[in-house]
């Protein structure tokens, strides 16, 4: 076979389907304590680390996998994956594979510091593990860590001990207590106090081998006064089998300090009859610990087979504010049930949800979203509006929107819409010379705008872009 | 050979014929006005002049520079040279004005790409002709206008699209004096040479400010009266009434 079938349909439709054929050290399919004693070995982490994961393991072993999303899947085989696979690098060299290197350059990921985008430091995630990490010295002279987790857990055992699992804990959910176990690698970042760190911070996960899960684990920590703004993106091979991507991201955010936190989401979404793909199962948190932090989620969700997704802000700090910004569009058979939750607890906090949700084909688009006032959590305020968007006849979308008050101060606004693409519009455009296409382009990216506002420049444009791409052929 | 040629058009939603044997020629350099009562197939004939997908064309043809348009889509004809200013121009939300200018003239220019200083330039000066705040640039496509500045939207486009016939649907309906002189001086300023300008109108009073050379008289599907400028004075002092005794007497 050759290494890029360019002429498969498949893959000018997905253009990141490809395959890197290189030399990986997997494991074994499978689960049980030995794995995660395994996975753990690999890393050489220390004991409590072990102990860490095996506590989650056990934990995991008594739950049940969640079903109350509307979501239509059948049953993981959770011994049928792969849950360590890397590709095999010279260890005594600090250049990154040839093979990687265009690996990387096809997906336009610029690994030389050379090359690298200006104002975008970098870690690559390659499967199970971090594979290079770009302007370490620029951060290095602010204080800034920003690293694999693995090398983490190595040089800073105290950060990590302190912060890991405290957003989400180990038996926080399925899937988290799964992550928890068995997780690979991931990013973390710590901004020292009062720092604003002056380059984005960003992760590409890239998952390749067949068969093999991706469990990230992803730590952000912003202490007093420090902002950072982080990015994150994805792709897989188009492959007709599913694969498990189970990751965890934890931000917490100390006294004043601001966090940003954008996605495109682009994994493999299986093909037009629903075959293969990625399930995107996930617990992003974000943590407003300090007064008047905040935390901002912004998400582009264009990937996946099937997507269950609930960035969320827990509102401790006094004067504490969270934002979730999503645009999620679905198309041929996938299946997203995506949204968020916000915690109101401390005093004054507020928070603002946009969601626009963009079916077609045949697939199924759902927000589901929670906002929760506690008690004593006065003069809460929440804003929320869910926009959804229909292209054609066979597709659907649901609202779940979750309100629990339980202090009369709160002031919580909800407007929902749902609306189709309509004939008058496409003819007003195309009037004025606009062809079909990108006229309903057009009047889809209208409807995101107020979510592709808050993305950074570069990756505004890219999600335009790939809108666009994911729009082809699904009008008319 | 007219510029736009329409003949013999029959047009139907559905099952109702609207249109019943339209024959109507407008050259470049000419304006026509198109008057009838309610219900007398105006805004059909704009919309099927345009290619709007709900009416279907039973017979005859429309003609543009000798070729048949029936096979075009709208998107097609704009870029042909054909324009039409909406009765109703529908809101595009999101899409600032400016956005939606480019992508519009980009798909007329042969390279696909207008140079933006040129365009910026021309799109500010057309405001400016039309009164309108240059902020306007950045709202979204007709979202939340009022009727008046709906219309001047219409107008700006036309500056800046340049067609060869512009077609105007009831662009007065709804419209105060004051928006009506803003958007007859745009309009005046269009004509010359290089445009044909069909306005279709339901009452005399924008031929007041635009003046036509030549008045049709649309009634139950069929252009039933033809004639110059004294027929805008005979039709507001005798009205339709008048018509219909006429077409009677010569029938």
């Amino acid at each position: 076979m050759p290494e890029f079938d360019t002429d498969s349909d498949l893959i000018k439709e997905y253009k990141y389907g490809f395959f890197t054929d290189i030399e990986s050290d997997t494991i074994p399919k499978g689960l049980n304590e030995e794995v995660v004693a395994m996975i753990s070995g690999k890393k050489n982490e220390p004991v409590w680390m072990l102990e860490w994961r095996l506590k989650a393991y056990r934990r995991w072993l008594k739950m049940k996998s969640p079903r109350w999303a509307f979501l239509d899947y059948p049953e993981i085989d959770f011994q049928n994956i792969h849950y360590y696979s890397a590709p095999k690098q010279n260890v005594d060299s600090t250049e990154l594979d040839p093979e990687l290197m265009k690996t990387f350059e096809r997906l336009g990921i610029p690994m030389n510091e050379h090359d690298a985008l200006s104002g975008v430091a970098m870690d690559v995630v390659f499967d199970s593990v971090s594979v290079g990490t770009t302007h370490k010295e620029l951060l290095e002279e602010q204080g800034i860590l920003f690293c694999s987790i693995s090398e983490a857990i190595q040089k800073h055992p105290e950060l990590v001990k302190k912060y890991l699992g405290t957003v989400v804990p180990p038996g926080d959910n399925y899937y988290a207590a799964l992550n928890s176990a068995v997780f690979t690698d991931g990013s973390f970042c710590y901004i020292p106090k009062g720092v604003t760190c002056p380059v984005e911070l960003s992760t590409y996960f890239r998952i390749n081998a067949a068969d093999t899960g991706q469990f990230e684990r992803t730590l952000i920590i912003c202490d007093d006064h420090a902002t950072c703004s982080y990015l994150e993106g994805c792709t897989a091979p188009a492959r007709d089998s599913n694969q498990l991507h189970a990751a965890v991201v934890e931000i917490v955010a100390l006294d004043h300090a601001e966090v940003k936190y954008s996605t495109v989401q682009n994994w493999y979404a299986g093909d037009k009859d629903g075959q293969g793909g990625i399930y995107n199962f996930v617990t992003k948190r974000g943590h407003c610990r300090g007064i008047k932090s905040k935390i901002s989620w912004t998400q582009v969700e264009v990937g996946a087979a099937i997507t269950w997704k609930y960035p969320s802000c827990v509102l401790e700090g006094d004067g504490s504010s969270g934002e979730f910004y999503s645009v999620a569009f679905t198309n041929n058979k996938m299946q997203a049930d995506t949204g968020t939750k916000m915690i109101h607890v401390g005093k004054n906090t507020s928070s603002t949800i946009v969601s626009k949700g963009i079916s077609a084909g045949q697939s199924s688009n759902n927000y589901r979203g929670l906002v929760k006032v506690y008690p004593g959590a006065t003069h809460a305020r929440n804003h929320s509006a869910c926009d959804s968007l229909l292209i054609g006849r066979e597709c659907s979308a649901n609202t779940f929107p979750y309100i629990e008050s339980e202090d009369d101060t709160a002031a919580l606004a909800h407007e929902a819409t749902t609306s189709t693409i309509s004939e008058e519009q496409l003819f007003y455009l195309k009037s004025r010379g606009i062809s079909e296409e990108d006229a309903a382009s057009m009047v889809v990216r209208g409807f995101c705008k107020d979510v592709f506002k808050h993305l950074p420049l570069e990756f505004s444009v890219e999600a335009v872009k790939l809108l666009e791409i994911k729009l082809e052929g699904s009008i008319g | 050979m007219a510029y736009l040629d329409i003949q013999n058009l029959h047009a139907s939603i559905g099952d109702i014929e609207i249109l019943k044997g339209v024959n109507l020629q407008i050259n470049k350099g000419e304006v026509h006005a198109l008057m009838g009562p309610n219900g007398s197939g105006k805004s059909t004939l704009s919309s099927v002049i345009m290619g709007h997908p709900s009416y279907d064309v039973t017979e005859g043809d429309i003609l543009l520079e000798g070729e048949s348009i029936l096979e075009m889509d709208p998107d097609e004809r704009a870029r042909a040279g054909l324009f039409l200013c909406f009765q109703y121009p529908v809101a595009i939300p999101g899409v600032s004005i400016s956005n939606f200018l480019k992508k519009a003239m980009d798909a007329r220019h042969p390279e696909g790409k207008t140079p933006a200083g040129p365009f910026l330039k021309e799109m500010r000066e057309n405001m400016a002709y039309l009164d309108m705040d240059k902020s306007f640039a950045n709202r979204g496509l007709n979202e939340g206008f009022s009727g008046g500045e709906k219309k001047r939207m219409e107008i700006l486009q036309m500056m800046m699209f340049k067609p060869g016939i512009a077609i105007m649907d009831e662009t007065d309906s709804g419209l105060d004096i004051d928006a009506l002189q803003v958007v007859s001086k745009g309009v005046n300023k269009m004509r010359g040479p290089d445009l044909g300008l069909l306005v279709i109108t339901h009452y005399e009073r924008i031929l007041n400010y635009i003046e036509p050379e030549h008045l049709h008289v649309l009634m139950d599907g069929q252009v039933v009266m033809s004639g110059g400028p004294e027929l805008v004075k005979k039709l507001e002092e005798y009205g339709y009434d008048w018509v219909r005794e006429q077409t009677m007497a010569t029938a």
